[in-house]
């Protein structure tokens, strides 16, 4: 048991010191009924080899798409991880730190967080960012609540263009506390009518995704602009943050409240976690943001330093009056995020954004020549829907065979939607080569034919 | 304000570091690209415009700037850290190096269920080592960490109710718990009302009974609670609740103290978050990612959120919607299905470590904060009898008088190399500190944090206030001026005043 430094002669010695005669004493406020006399129904420990095995055989039975051409997106995105983030974030001083409560041991924790929420400010074109709520889902739905506690109105509109599950989790949240939701389905080809329609003066906020879950990019000005004649707020989600480098930012549009899935910089898509959710906000309704926020202030000498503040919206504080539950979020998330776009810098994170743009309007081009396959967007960023002449879950299963990971099926989100069956939504990021793009066409040629 | 011993303000090991957008210069990258191929822009006239503000450094700038931030952070790899409540354990580097194999770590979470039947079975395991350490026939395995557990299995509670009809409209918590119970309730939309705690220092049974009523949809309840006490009258609290048809909620973040030892589902428990980022040593992180997975009693399981997996007769299969699932899910709590990263680390974990281990490490756990209690019981005031279960609670009732406070204790208590105990919490006692050693600290660094614990009371004592007060005095930063950071919030950089470009 590597990880147990007492030895016998230790136990005893401190059970002498503490005065009992064995470790029974010690749990005797446990009713004995329920005492267990023995180990559970689990197997023994193991020694490192026979874990590691027992891993690898588990991972051997998947199909990496670090061995497979590889199109999956639809809120996760493969991108390339530079070496020295993975490197940096397993450094035990970052690992094994907790939450940064005692500052002044804490200012490795706490400037890298400053950074990021400087970094998560300047992408969306916001104003102020938290230290990370969980994910881009959750990170939504904290906007909402947000903006029903500055607006105090209670009604919500979800574009049809959302994420389906940031949807869900959305709808799950708002019940609870009275909010009415109104969450149009998306049309046949995963459009929807305009959402300024909508608004009214009950509502709350208007959420989209910029760009939408099917690809399509928008100009929010006009939208903004009806949310802000009704007294309403526009929530913008984000589920692929390398656009921000390339598409003109929520904040610029008119965005109110940004909630954006952080993954695509420093993080693997890791089966969907963890990730990390940006929340980025206007100035004037700080007070009303949930999270973890980090300030500058000066320490005894008049030194620069970080400290955990604002603390007064949070749980530890406010308990049920708090502008949020969370509690632990996604440091280690959001460090890898920073790091990553540390690296990148400027003209990285504009390089790597026009890349993923060029390739996707690269494979875009190519799929569009192939027979049954027909391109939706006009406009796009790394991802775009196709129409296919056949089923798009049939589709994919018959390229997974070839080796290939083609797409995600709208049908996987949306199944109760025999009218989108056949949309597949495809991305293609910096990780594409023009030999997956090559084998892909070949392979929806045969399974198409 | 005490100068700078030098020219630079490093003092040797201890570096400097600006943020980096103080440093490098936008024209540097760190990471070198292809080139962008020719392809038609297809942003509908939305490009950005504009530069966004990032600075740009190479990689060596990079390097040197974490590694010296690393440098300014404590962390349970470098040393012992007793917070309370946290369960700060050694974290396994085997599990960090399983969660990144191909095929695990870089898998999609909407890859073909057919391709992904090796990491189902790293869920499904996971799942039943948890339900087994339990005693529970469910778990939910999605909530992202301890907080989002409570709220979903207050989610959970609620849809039971609300499916036979009676919703109800409040949630009892003591006031020993943790600021998240009262804030989940409210996020789920129930009404908060505290129990009062006995001279012992767990729930006053009488005044708990009496709060019972037809409105009470549960009771949330930390066990061990958070002054290190097993709840003794636990069975009698539970079958009180069920008596007015009510649920129980236990927060399982002090779990460390009982795993393999008691079953929570022989307590009568309901319902229980584990923090997988605590009892089975996946990283805090810095303050995050964790997992929260919520175990469920039979009545409950039926509603648990989508999605979960299931065993069929093809493999695994995972259930996304509510028309595949044979129960009556409430909805979805988080995208995708969970933090799969932490279940593979804690699931590593929990085979390394195996039922015999784990029985081991609830022994040694609690045997440690006794050790403490021992150690420290006559010169510090602890604030109930012991035994102690894995965590012991101390009041600052030792430092009357003394002109020392919790808060400078903590501090100088960093000045000797420690990281200090949870301070001021649980609020049920005065100036509270909370020490949690985990099991995974030798004797030997128990006996030296003893030994300077008692070091430091007796200085208290002995009228040494103004070095408390003046520490930490060797660290990085020396104390920060909070109060000023929450009256003038200065939440990022911003570029200096182009005034400053004049004077260059």
């Amino acid at each position: 048991m590597r990880y147990l430094p007492l030895t016998d002669r230790d136990r005893r010695d401190m059970l002498a010191a503490i005065g009992v005669a064995g470790i029974d004493d010690l749990f005797r406020d446990v009713p004995p009924a329920v005492r267990l006399d023995g180990p559970v129904d689990l197997p023994p420990h193991q020694g490192e080899m026979a874990v590691e095995r027992a891993f690898a055989a588990w991972a051997g039975q998947n199909l990496s798409p670090g061995r497979a051409p590889s199109f999956l997106g639809a809120g996760a995105y493969r991108h390339h991880i530079p070496a020295i983030a993975d490197h940096l974030i397993q450094r035990g001083e970052f690992l094994t730190a907790y939450t940064p409560y005692q500052p002044e041991v804490s200012q490795g924790t706490l400037q890298y967080l400053f950074e990021f929420q400087t970094q998560v400010a300047l992408i969306t074109g916001m104003e102020v960012a938290n230290a990370s709520m969980y994910d881009g889902a959750t990170a939504t739905s904290e906007a909402v609540l947000m903006a029903g506690r500055v607006t105090r109105r209670n009604r919500v509109v979800l574009s049809a263009g959302l994420h389906p599950h940031y949807r869900e989790v959305a709808r799950t949240n708002l019940g609870y506390l009275g909010m009415e939701t109104v969450a149009p389905e998306p049309d046949d080809d995963g459009g929807e009518a305009d959402l300024a329609a909508l608004v009214d003066d009950a509502t709350a906020c208007v959420v989209v995704q910029n760009p939408d879950f099917f690809g399509r990019l928008h100009d929010l000005s006009a939208l903004a602009a009806a949310c802000q004649a009704a007294g309403a707020l526009l929530v913008c989600a984000v589920t692929e943050v390398v656009s921000l480098g390339a598409v003109k930012a929520p904040g610029d549009m008119g965005a109110d409240i940004v909630a954006a899935e952080g993954q695509s910089l420093g993080n693997g898509t890791g089966f969907g976690g963890p990730h990390v959710g940006l929340l980025a906000v206007r100035q004037k309704h700080l007070r009303q943001m949930p999270g973890r926020l980090v300030g500058e202030t000066a320490d005894a000498d008049g030194r620069r330093g970080y400290v955990l503040t604002l603390s007064t919206r949070e749980q530890h504080i406010r308990r049920e009056k708090a502008t949020s539950n969370i509690c632990t979020n996604s440091g280690l998330c959001a460090l890898a995020f920073n790091i990553h776009l540390t690296l990148l810098g400027e003209r990285g994170f504009r390089h790597l954004a026009a890349l993923n743009h060029a390739t996707a309007a690269g494979l875009a081009d190519r799929l569009a020549a192939v027979d049954g396959v027909t391109v939706l967007n006009d406009t796009f960023f790394n991802e775009f829907t196709v129409r296919l002449a056949k089923p798009a879950g049939a589709v994919v299963e018959a390229l997974a065979d070839r080796g290939i990971l083609g797409g995600v099926p709208v049908s996987r989100l949306y199944p109760d939607r025999p009218d989108l069956a056949d949309l597949m939504l495809v991305a293609a990021t910096e990780t594409v080569t023009e030999d997956d793009a090559d084998r892909l066409c070949a392979a929806l040629k045969e399974v198409l034919a | 304000m005490s100068a700078p011993e030098t020219f630079t303000g490093n003092r040797g090991l201890q570096l400097e570091e600006p943020l980096t957008f103080e440093t490098g210069d936008p024209a540097l990258s760190a990471v070198d690209l292809p080139p962008v191929p020719e392809a038609p822009d297809r942003l509908g006239g939305l490009a950005r415009e504009g530069e966004i503000g990032l600075p740009g450094l190479s990689e060596p700038q990079v390097m040197r700037h974490y590694l010296r931030l690393s440098q300014k952070n404590y962390a349970i790899d470098a040393g012992f850290y007793p917070l309370g409540s946290c369960t700060m354990k050694h974290n396994p580097r085997l599990n960090e190096k399983v969660a990144r194999l191909p095929g695990l770590g870089d898998l999609h979470p909407l890859q073909p269920v057919s391709t992904v039947q090796g990491a189902l079975a790293v869920m499904d395991a996971c799942a039943h080592w948890l339900k087994t350490l339990t005693g529970m026939p469910a778990v939910a395995m999605s909530p992202a960490a301890g907080a989002h557990g409570e709220l979903t299995g207050l989610m959970t509670i609620r849809a039971a109710l609300e499916a036979a009809g009676d919703a109800r409209a409040k949630v009892l918590v003591p006031e020993s718990a943790h600021g998240t119970n009262p804030a989940s309730a409210h996020f789920c939309g129930y009404g908060v009302e505290s129990i009062p705690a006995n001279d012992r220092g767990r729930v006053d049974l009488a005044a708990f009974k009496d709060k019972l009523g037809g409105d009470v949809a549960a009771v949330m309840l930390t066990n061990p609670n958070t002054c290190g006490l097993f709840e003794d009258e636990i069975l009698e609290i539970a079958e009180a609740i069920h008596g007015i048809g009510g649920y129980f909620y236990c927060d399982g973040a002090n779990f460390n103290a009982i795993v393999g030892r008691v079953r929570p589902g022989d307590l009568g428990i309901d319902c229980m978050h584990l923090n997988l980022h605590k009892t089975f040593s996946t990283p805090h992180g810095g303050g995050g990612p964790g997992s929260g997975p919520v175990v469920l009693s039979a009545p409950l399981a039926p509603f648990a959120p989508l999605p979960y997996v299931v065993h069929g007769p093809d493999g695994f299969r995972l259930v996304e919607h509510a028309a595949d699932s044979d129960g009556r899910p409430f909805g979805r709590v988080k995208g995708f299905h969970g933090q799969f990263g932490v279940f593979v680390r804690a699931l590593a974990y929990m085979m390394s470590m195996g039922s015999d281990g784990l029985r081991q490490v609830s022994e040694d756990a609690v045997l440690n904060a006794n050790y403490l209690l021992a150690g420290l019981k006559d010169d510090l005031s602890p604030s109930f009898d012991g035994p102690c279960m894995h965590e012991v609670l101390f009041d600052d009732h030792f430092l009357r008088n003394t002109g020392v406070s919790t808060l400078d204790m903590a501090k100088a208590l960093i000045d000797e190399g420690f990281h200090p105990m949870t301070m001021y919490f649980p609020l049920v006692v005065h100036g509270a500190l909370l020490m949690e050693p985990t099991e995974t600290e030798s004797k030997e660094t128990l006996d030296l944090f003893i030994a300077t614990v008692r070091d430091l009371a007796r200085r208290a004592k002995a009228g040494e206030a103004d070095s408390f007060h003046a520490a930490p005095r060797l660290t990085p930063r020396r104390r920060l001026d909070e109060t000023l950071a929450a009256r003038k919030p200065v939440l990022r950089w911003t570029p200096p005043a182009p005034a400053a470009d004049a004077a260059d």
